[in-house]
């Protein structure tokens, strides 16, 4: 786990990267990979690497070439079936000089080209150069685990895993907001890729490779999802029982290849809930003995759920580690979470992961083991009920009753003010009769979140214009998209928006990297992916009972307790950490009229308004989910200004232990 | 100030409506995104506090509240 970067000149003529910036790069990134600094570089292309080691720690220094030096590599990331590729490559005739897994992808992409990707199973940015063809190739990860920014300026192609790392290299590179990524983080709850927040800016996509060469740019996907389809050949034939078993062996090898594939210790997240305590009990079969755990909790009851962690690490009888977040914490640490997450975000959730990791690193632990992806592939989320709920009120749109199933989705809801249950037969009653419709499931979420953009700027508003990003979005779906469920369709959805462009880049890589640690995903394991998406969406959601197979493949392992649990959305405390006694000076600064004016997003009467509000509730007081979002929305925008664009902190100076300059 | 001006002027306040023009008295609330559950119960709290009245749980419905003009009536209504 690295980070890594590189430019790459796209003629002759565009100037020839430089010692000094590929080593603003490293510098700029240090914290993904504080162990080691290289950096290659040719007369067309740099690369630059910042090594966390965990696998090879004595010989997998990067940047690093195959057998006669013209392939190099920069890579980020894990292959955790690299054993076996290597043994494929060296019946090949393949030769490796070392026993790392960055060596394997070299090889493998020399024998198998763009294909190699399709082989690899892992979590991975990378970027490769090809010095006799003159052809660089980007790749990253089947769902975006790593990161990887590219923009282009002056024939020149830059590119890295944290935009920082970009915008370091070269002070010409211009750098301001784009106000498309600011509209789609203000729908999504997030930029979906290739857009980014950065003008000029794009994510490569996940499951994307790209390649440079001949003054040419190509670009396609190696991996796509394949949803069961009635008759498809995705499409799993057992029954649920069989399912139950293929679930439990595919994630068992996951979590086996995930746990003892690393030279360092592997820890694992315990959050309470059925998946990270699922992948820990796994892991620890796998391991056959004891190793950490780590947990967050809260000091506000209403988002703690240490019960729960501290009755798993108990019965794994693990050495168990846990942080307590207390009012203040999220004030306090949110400006490093924001220049680690380099994007607004319209929660604090980050934050709370942004102190476990830390917790992690002060342990001396650099992997942990999580739970995401789990909600994902099996079918979790709430948002996945509501659109079953609302597609059977759809085909009777008069029934008094079937509305009432919302009450087992919102159990609060029963027990709401009138106000609350009549206005939320109305949020969920809407947009009925479009319930075939592709974004059914998620248009009431988007559509709610979306009103937040009238606090957005007239500048703003006038450059998004008549840009639509749901329709924009909805039209690059796959054309097999309307064959699937309609819980594959919402699945698939959540995936290329919410998981993806925040839970594993806002919560995820950016708060463990930010503290140097790197997380491992059993859930987004390329079988386990390939067997949830062909299982019948019943098998997942069964009637309205979210995760069906995965608590039954888990029964034996989980208490009972935490398996009957209802889900608990991870959730933080909001708009109300930033208010009251001994809130920190940057809150008031960022949200100062001069401020807001001069990173230019927001509307500066609106933003002082709602600020207004905000501080009047300090007293306490309900606070509206809207509310919410919009407070931590403008606080994190603010930040990302500060912090990114207007003053960022310089590079730091780190040592290159690896050169390779063929001009020196 | 009359009821309707009062009611506008609070609604483009509370919920921070940064373009007051663009937002029609016959507009939906919810639809708009502009109030959510919570935000009923703030303009509930707002024309108890502000007209005397007394809203029940029975009219906490959107037919009363979900648009400027709807809030005026019911305020007008309710004042007799």
């Amino acid at each position: 786990m690295c980070g890594i970067a590189g430019i790459f000149a796209r003629n002759e003529t565009a100037k020839t990267p430089t010692r000094e910036e590929l080593a603003r790069m490293c510098g700029a990134m240090h914290h993904r990979g504080p162990d080691e600094f290289g950096i290659f570089r040719d007369a067309r292309c740099g690369l630059a690497h910042a090594r966390l080691s965990i696998i090879d720690l004595s010989t997998g220094q990067q940047p690093l070439s195959n057998q006669d030096g013209t392939l190099w590599i920069a890579f980020n990331g894990e292959i955790f079936n690299y054993v076996e590729l290597r043994e494929e490559l060296v019946a090949l005739g393949h030769v490796f000089k070392t026993k790392s897994d960055t060596e394997v992808i070299v090889h493998a992409y020399e024998a198998w080209g763009d294909e190699a990707f399709a082989k690899m199973n892992g979590q991975w940015a990378v970027a490769l150069w090809d010095e006799k063809k003159k052809k660089l190739v980007l790749s990253r990860d089947r769902v975006g685990v790593r990161p990887l920014y590219i923009t282009e300026h002056a024939g020149r192609v830059f590119f890295g895993s944290e935009v920082k790392a970009i915008f370091a290299a070269d002070p010409s590179v211009p750098r301001a907001f784009d106000a498309v990524g600011l509209e789609e983080t203000f729908t999504f709850w997030s930029i979906v890729p290739p857009r980014s927040v950065f003008e000029n800016v794009e994510e490569l996509r996940a499951g994307y490779v790209r390649t440079y060469e001949n003054g040419k740019v190509h670009e396609h996907a190696y991996w796509e999802p394949k949803y069961c389809e009635p008759g498809g050949a995705n499409t799993f034939k057992g029954t649920l029982e069989d399912a139950t078993v293929a679930v439990r062996e595919a994630l068992e090898k996951a979590t086996a290849l995930r746990m003892l594939r690393a030279d360092v210790q592997v820890g694992s997240y315990l959050s309470g809930g059925l998946d990270s305590s699922f992948v820990a009990a796994l892991g620890l079969r796998a391991k056959g003995e004891k190793f950490s755990t780590f947990s967050v909790g809260f000091e506000d009851a209403e988002y703690d759920e240490t019960q729960f962690q501290k009755q798993m690490a108990a019965r794994l009888g693990t050495e168990h580690h846990a942080i307590t977040v207390k009012s203040g914490d999220i004030a306090n640490v949110f400006p490093d979470v924001i220049r680690f997450a380099e994007r607004p975000v319209l929660r604090t959730a980050p934050a709370p992961l942004f102190l476990l990791s830390k917790l992690v690193h002060d342990a001396g632990i650099k992997v942990v083991l999580t739970g995401e992806g789990a909600d994902e592939m099996f079918a979790g989320y709430d948002l996945f009920r509501e659109g079953k709920v609302r597609r059977f009120w759809a085909k009777d749109p008069k029934s008094k009753r079937r509305p009432l199933l919302l009450d087992r989705l919102y159990p609060y809801l029963a027990r709401s003010p009138v106000a609350q249950k009549a206005m939320a037969t109305q949020f969920f009653g809407r947009n009925l009769e479009n319930s075939g419709s592709p974004g059914f499931a998620h248009e009431a979420r988007w559509r709610s979140t979306a009103a937040l953009k009238r606090l957005f700027s007239g500048d703003v508003i006038a450059k998004v214009g008549t840009t639509d990003v749901t329709a924009n979005f909805l039209a690059t779906l796959p054309p097999e998209f309307s064959r699937w469920s309609h819980l594959a369709q919402d699945q698939y959805i959540e995936i290329r928006t919410l998981l993806t462009g925040y839970l594993l880049s806002s919560q995820g890589d950016r708060m463990l990297m930010g503290n140097s640690v790197e997380g491992r995903f059993p859930f987004l394991d390329k079988d386990v992916i390939a067997l949830a998406d062909s299982l019948p969406a019943s098998y997942k959601l069964h009637v309205l009972d979210e995760k069906h197979v995965l608590k039954l493949a888990s029964k034996d392992l989980v208490p009972a307790d935490i398996l009957a649990r209802k889900k608990q959305p991870y959730r933080a405390p909001d708009a109300l950490s930033f208010v009251g006694a001994g809130t920190p000076s940057w809150v008031e600064d960022v949200m100062s009229e001069k401020a807001v004016r001069e990173a230019g997003v927001f509307s500066v009467d609106g933003a002082r308004t709602l600020w207004d509000k905000c501080k009047a509730r300090a007293a306490g007081g309900q606070f509206s989910n809207a509310d919410n979002m919009a407070v931590v929305g403008i606080l994190s925008t603010q930040l990302v200004h500060e912090s990114i664009l207007a003053r960022p902190a310089a590079p730091r100076d780190v040592p290159i232990k690896t050169m390779v300059d063929r001009l020196a | 100030m009359s009821i309707q001006a009062d009611v506008r002027q609070f609604i483009v306040k509370n919920f921070y409506v940064a373009d007051p023009a663009g937002l029609a008295d016959d507009a939906s609330l919810l639809d708009k995104g502009v109030i959510d559950s919570t935000g009923v119960l703030e303009v509930v709290a707002h024309l108890e506090s502000t007209y005397g009245i007394k809203v029940d749980d029975a009219e906490l419905l959107p037919e009363n509240l979900d648009s400027i003009a709807r809030i005026t009536a019911f305020v007008e209504k309710k004042k007799g």
